[in-house]
């Protein structure tokens, strides 16, 4: 229990399951291959590097796009933009949702109706509202992980102890005041973690959306190559998508101990 | 002069506080003590104005007592008394910038450098100069302790209310935070009111000693009635300094009002 494998033991012992997956994954490969060289559900990393040079180098011949890039560069933007959005909504909703018991008592219900409905079982109405535009893929993303940021802040503003508020109060704070400085601030490290964690929602919902009606995107392009079984395009695009979530997750937390070092003393 | 008249505390058909009826002398260090669940904290929330009495009328030189929480009243809690978003100056800061700028609750420029000035004076005086930035996270619950103190003493306030503030720090500090407390409380002209469980604590700073407790009991409804005070001991000749609670009761004269509160 207390045994600490230190900076670089850890950082060794964490990539040997990855080697040991990957390597596990060639000899599989290698095995089905000896047995029929046109197998197509294993390829082999020689395969895969093919396939992904011609997406990531050569312009399509009907878009005239660079098909790797332009895939990403919009699943990025969609996904930076309903974070971005349902970022800001869990502050100020959540924010006087916590800190003002009239706010919690006309909205909290709202949020909590919202926050049960599957957002997935929303997307045809999104698709009919808005639109197979980008609109609807953003606002199921916002829609599908906003109420959890709002009840995740809320809650936690609603659980700053009694005792800092009467404290602001008698240091001559108004209701702005205690809010802007009492409870803005310390829900900012909150908010972080909350985006930390629906990472992994919004890019459920996001690759469903593309999967549903798109013509760009990871996820489109990892739906449209199924029909070919072309697993040589899958699967790097999915580790491609696994690379952007963990470079995402420990923006989120390394920039959170860096500009909110105070929550984080108690750690470690 | 602090007025309580007939305050009564009620929760529904929880009676905490009946017919407390005070009169609390300016630069008093008033101590109440008394079991647990006789409404200590109750009556000091009702001088803060956290809690609004259902009954009696509270007045501060003959003025009535605004019953809402304001900087003309600082406060110790026991805990949570600082903020653990800010460094020990920007603690310290606070009371500054809410009264000087009610929008951006900040100070900027040479106000800004005025109230630096002034906020590391008071540190000065609880004796945290030193540890201006750091956070509360890295001080311990005496120098925390500290900081809260310098926090609420920052505005000027005429009544300093504290609420077992020294209930969870060790006896060794306990003894520091004494001497501190007394020395402030005399440098700076204050009425302090002490909630505290520590009776040789309460005898110890105060110069009087209330306690409160129940006067009448009803076993089959313990809710039924509230508590009041039932001793109200006046310590005419107070020591410099913290007298152990023996030396309190052979050297200090004692009253017992028994007219007033009974």
């Amino acid at each position: 229990m207390t045994a600490n494998p230190g900076r670089r033991g850890a950082l060794l012992l964490g990539a040997a399951p990855l080697l040991v997956l990957a390597l596990g994954y060639v000899i599989a490969a290698a095995a089905r291959h000896a047995d029929n060289p046109a197998d197509k559900i294993l390829p082999l990393p020689g395969a895969m590097a093919a396939a992904m040079a011609g997406l990531l180098f050569e312009p399509d011949q009907l878009s005239g796009q660079y098909l790797f890039w332009a895939d990403t560069l919009a699943s990025l933007w969609r996904l930076g933009a309903g974070l971005g959005i349902a970022t800001l909504c869990a502050l100020l909703v959540g924010l006087l949702l916590g800190a003002l018991p009239p706010v919690r008592a006309t909205l909290g219900p709202l949020v909590t109706a919202i926050a049960v409905i599957p957002p997935i079982a929303l997307l045809p109405i999104l698709f009919i509202v808005f639109g197979l535009g980008e609109t609807a893929k953003v606002a199921l993303i916002v829609i599908g992980v906003a109420p959890f940021m709002i009840r995740d802040v809320a809650g936690h503003i609603g659980a700053l102890p009694r005792e800092q508020v009467v404290k602001a109060l008698t240091l001559g704070a108004n209701s702005w005041g205690v809010i802007l400085r009492v409870a803005l601030p310390q829900s900012l490290p909150r908010l972080f973690e909350a985006l930390r964690l629906s990472l992994g929602p919004a890019w459920v919902f996001l690759i469903s959306a593309e999967a549903i009606a798109a013509d760009v995107g990871l996820g489109y392009r990892i739906f449209l190559v199924r029909r070919y079984l072309a697993m040589d395009v899958i699967i790097p695009y999915v580790a491609w998508i696994a690379l952007l979530a963990v470079v995402m997750d420990l923006a989120l937390f390394h920039g959170s101990r860096r500009l909110f070092g105070w929550a984080h003393a108690g750690g470690r | 002069m602090l007025s309580l008249r007939n305050i009564w505390v009620e929760y529904g058909d929880k009676v905490v506080l009946e017919r407390v009826s005070l009169d609390i002398a300016e630069k008093s260090f008033v101590s109440i003590i008394g079991p647990s669940g006789a409404g200590k904290s109750s009556l000091l929330r009702v001088i803060l104005g956290q809690e609004k009495p259902s009954r009696g009328r509270i007045t501060l030189d003959d003025a009535p007592l605004p019953t809402e929480c304001g900087p003309d009243r600082g406060v110790v809690f026991q805990r949570y008394s600082v903020f653990p978003h800010l460094t020990v100056l920007g603690n310290t800061l606070l009371g500054l910038e809410f009264a000087a700028s009610p929008i951006a609750a900040r100070l900027f420029g040479s106000a800004r450098r005025a109230a630096i000035a002034e906020a590391e004076a008071m540190l000065e005086q609880v004796g945290l100069a030193d540890s201006r930035h750091l956070y509360p996270a890295q001080m311990s619950g005496g120098m925390q302790q500290r900081l809260a103190i310098a926090q609420a003493l920052i505005k000027r306030p005429r009544n300093l209310l504290l609420d077992e503030p020294f209930g969870a720090l060790d006896p060794g500090i306990r003894g520091d935070m004494h001497t501190l407390i007394t020395r402030l409380w005399r440098e700076n002209g204050l009425t302090v009111i002490m909630v505290t469980h520590d009776i040789k604590e309460a005898f110890g700073l105060g110069t009087r000693v209330l306690t409160l407790d129940k006067r009448r009991h009803d076993p089959h409804a313990p809710q039924r009635y509230g508590a009041g005070v039932v001793y109200d001991l006046e310590l005419t000749r107070k020591q410099a300094g913290a007298v152990p609670l023996a030396a309190a009761a052979e050297e200090v004269g004692i009253t017992i009002d028994t007219l007033g509160n009974n």
